[in-house]
């Protein structure tokens, strides 16, 4: 095969949302029948790039061109037309529609739908079996697992005739087995002829499937590499501008006491669905237990639990050893006794964006009398409480008055950080806590949770990055479908152990 | 025979009072299965009613009424589109604002041109729907049970009955077997989805709407130059947003709206039958009472008896493509 024109070339182009210019004069060129990734942190404008090709937004500036062609692409239709297809990380399907009519859609082929259905079927099975992408055309959408919606989106591609496919953060919600096999899918694309275009901030993924990778920062290329004459160091360099420690250095744990032991216990949920089942687990002073687990796997259900936002259906919660009823379990009386927590999902649990970051570094505080006089806050009082806080943690810009929204994931994150952690918490419950977070402000937080470790805190680490959980846990839970199905010390597993502990795969005979 | 009589005269009546029902319940299942929440359903079929009212007194004509009904509708929705799917506006708001614009331009138009308290002229003759018997009336009649309900309930409504019937069948059709349906479906529920796919979302969302305008406009119409001989004013009497509740009680399905409306139609016809009758142990039940029947069951069906509805995942939302 050999192609004079490279399947994608874009020169020059830019785009700006307001006074944020999200991509400035950016060129690639992808060739024919090759993986290429593309890697930046968040906001470095990776996202934006793919969308102004698949004509979701229209560029200020830049050309496109197709195999040579120049190419206008304003809307997802010419993009389609030109043979590109896409996979969004939020899925771009229709929930209660089956596989076929998800795959159909936009392509029926006519106005009645029993004739595009029936060929999209045959054209199913051909492409199942040219791939190895079984699945049912038949079966609702949103009773299918993550994996397989994915399996819809491709072959949604597939089906409108792409010979480019973008793929945007496709592991982030998948298994490392899942994902393996998506690389799978990806190879046998590249074998076909087709061209793969990978997104991902997580240069594992890069290494391993890509030909070429082209490095994003601040809505500039800043690279272009082949991924044989290049190394994971030197891709996160590009990334952030600088170095940076990729590895958590930490010495080994001081073990303490037990403070917060949980026995058996269980969650239900509204529609009556048994979300915890029978976990079991202790977190001894000074060190990070991880748990490791597929999103929507028992670990929200867990942390709410303990951090009293839910009550058990069954089961027992001591801390320090003493047996907490349902009285005791609720956030206000357990951040007194100790237990701090840094919810999942910052926006909607851990900050109200619309306030200033220092009405925020106060929030579930605000009764505390060092705020305030009397039934009234002080807003000076506050407003230095912040600043501290902030300067502490290198939260930029400096400004206790912005709005929380108009901070970046990573400072957003640390703002939640500095309020939990300075309460001098014993126990932490950790989610998720550089989702979203540039790798700059990784290292940062990282840094602070095995500080506070050492410092004798016990810290339950809930995280999808497994590559986190094993860097920083001193020991290691999976939990699939809700229960714990192995515990490991860090040392003493890998990820493959790990991945088969979170597909359910019960114990290894030792 | 006399039961049978008499279920056949309640059945005649519910189908009258359903069909502006249904009329409303499918415009507003049109609207909100493509992700319009569309509370102006009420003022739509007031402004129909009006408008046909006044287009067939001075034609002549009920098809030129109905024609007019329909057109006035869609205008409204139209209004309604525009501030909903173009300009992103809350749906809400929109859809009050021309339930109260309907009630007052009918009524200060009413009485400006007739002087009549906001009546219309009465309508007679070709000006109104005729009854229309249909085919083997009467071969039909002899048979038993089946008979006396064909020749009282089933034959002899006007033309917008039987079209309320036809628009029911083909909103089932179209929803389920043709590719605009399917679109329609998706876009209701995922709009980024339809949008990715090369299919324009305000399209299929105007499309809905207009849709919705015409249905509206038939159920108006109906209650105008049919049911009643002219318009009076408020006369929709929130049929508009019992359609409403009937389109959530079926969970936004053609068929199950058909049967709410019946049951609130039934409801209608019993509380109709019932005024001035003595109850055992009760006496005779205040009018207002009876009429206030249809109401209490609805919030009572609401709040009780339907299980969780789930209605599209995009409804009320303007779509904004996300950053």
């Amino acid at each position: 095969m050999n192609n004079p024109h490279p399947a994608i070339e874009l020169s020059g182009i830019s785009k700006a949302f307001g006074p944020v210019k999200a991509n400035k004069d950016v060129s690639l060129s992808v060739a024919v029948g090759s993986i290429h990734g593309i890697v930046g942190e968040n906001g470095a404008g990776k996202s934006t790039l793919m969308s102004i090709l698949y004509g979701f937004y229209e560029a200020d500036a830049g050309e496109i061109r197709v195999r040579g062609e120049l190419r206008r692409i304003r809307s997802s239709s010419d993009a389609i037309a030109a043979g590109i297809g896409m996979v969004h990380q939020h899925f771009m399907l229709v929930e209660p529609l089956s596989v076929v009519e998800n795959i159909v859609l936009g392509a029926e082929g006519g106005a009645l739908l029993k004739r595009g259905i029936g060929k999209a079927r045959a054209e199913l099975a051909r492409l199942s079996q040219e791939y190895g992408l079984a699945i049912d055309p038949d079966a609702i959408v949103g009773e299918l697992s993550v994996g397989l919606q994915q399996r819809v989106e491709i072959l949604k591609a597939l089906y409108r005739g792409a010979e480019v496919l973008i793929l945007d953060e496709p592991t982030a919600v998948l298994t490392p087995a899942e994902a393996d096999q998506l690389f799978e899918l990806l190879r046998a694309l590249k074998a076909q002829g087709k061209t793969v275009i990978l997104i991902t901030h997580k240069l594992r993924e890069i290494m391993a499937v890509t030909d070429r990778v082209s490095v994003m920062r601040r809505g500039e290329m800043v690279a272009h590499v082949e991924t044989e004459r290049t190394s994971p160091a030197e891709l996160a360099e590009a990334m952030v501008g600088r170095r940076v420690l990729l590895r958590v250095e930490k010495t080994p744990r001081k073990r303490g006491a037990p403070v917060l032991e949980a026995a058996g216990l269980s969650v239900i949920d509204e529609r009556g669905c048994e979300t915890l089942r029978d976990a079991s687990l202790t977190l001894h002073e000074g060190e990070i237990v991880g748990i490791a687990g597929v999103a929507g796997n028992g670990q929200s259900e867990l942390l709410d639990v303990l951090a009293g936002l839910t009550q058990p259906a069954r089961g027992v919660i001591r801390l320090g050893g003493k047996i907490l009823n349902a009285a005791d379990r609720n956030p206000a009386n357990l951040r007194r006794l100790g237990l701090m927590h840094i919810p999942e999902d910052r926006l909607r649990t851990g900050l109200v964006t619309a306030f200033a970051a220092a009405e925020n570094a106060i929030l579930g505080y605000h009764d505390d009398p060092a705020f305030g006089r009397g039934p009234f806050l002080s807003p000076t009082l506050i407003e230095q409480h912040a600043r501290a806080g902030m300067q502490d943690y290198d939260v930029r810009p400096v400004d206790p008055g912005l709005k929380t929204a108009k901070f970046s994931g990573g400072n957003q994150q640390k703002i939640v950080l500095a309020r939990e952690i300075e309460r001098a918490p014993k126990v932490l419950l950790v989610g998720q806590p550089t989702r979203g977070v540039d790798i700059g402000a990784i290292e940062f937080i990282h840094r602070r949770l095995i500080a506070l470790r050492d410092a004798g805190v016990a810290i339950l680490l809930v995280s999808v990055e497994l590559e986190e959980v094993m860097a920083l846990s001193d020991r290691i839970l999976a939990l699939c479908g809700g229960q714990i199905t192995g515990e490991r010390e860090a040392v003493a597993t890998d990820e493959r152990d790990l991945g088969l502990l979170m597909a359910g795969v019960s114990e290894r005979a030792a | 025979m006399e039961i049978v009589q008499t279920i056949a005269v309640i059945l005649d009546s519910t189908i009258r009072l359903s069909i502006p029902l249904l009329c409303a319940a499918l415009a507003g299942l049109w609207s909100e299965r493509s992700g319009v929440v569309d509370i102006g359903l009420e003022g739509k079929m007031l402004i129909a009613a009006f408008a046909s009212a006044v287009v067939a007194y001075h034609s002549g004509s009920a098809w030129a009424g109905l024609g007019a009904g329909m057109l006035a509708a869609i205008a409204l929705s139209l209004v309604h589109g525009f501030a909903a799917i173009t300009w992103r506006g809350n749906q809400i708001v929109s859809g009050v604002a021309i339930n109260m614009l309907a009630v007052g331009l009918t009524a200060i138009l009413g009485n400006a041109w007739y002087g009549q308290g906001g009546r219309t002229p009465n309508l007679e003759g070709a000006a109104r729907f005729p009854e229309l018997d249909l085919p083997f009336v009467g071969a039909l009649k002899e048979i038993p049970v089946f008979g006396p309900i064909y020749d009282i309930a089933i034959s002899g409504h006007a033309a917008p009955v039987y079209l309320a019937v036809l628009a029911l069948v083909l909103t089932a059709l179209t929803l389920k077997h043709t590719r605009f349906g399917l679109r329609l479906r998706a876009v209701g529920e995922n709009p980024a989805a339809v949008d990715t796919a090369g299919v324009s979302v305000a399209g299929l969302r105007y499309a809905a709407v207009i849709i919705c305008g015409a249905l509206c406009g038939l159920g108006g119409t109906y209650l105008a130059v049919s049911q009643s001989a002219g318009f009076l004013p408020q006369m929709t009497a929130g049929k508009g947003f019992i359609a409403l509740a009937a389109v959530i009680f079926a969970n936004w399905r053609p068929w199950p709206a058909l049967f709410a409306c019946l049951l609130f139609g039934l409801l209608d016809a019993v509380a109709i039958r019932l005024q001035g009758v003595v109850l055992p142990g009760i006496g005779q039940v205040p009018v207002q009472a009876i009429q206030a029947l249809p109401y209490v069951m609805t919030v009572v069906l609401l709040a009780g008896f339907i299980g969780k509805a789930t209605p599209p995942k995009a409804s009320g939302l303007p779509y904004v493509k996300e950053r």
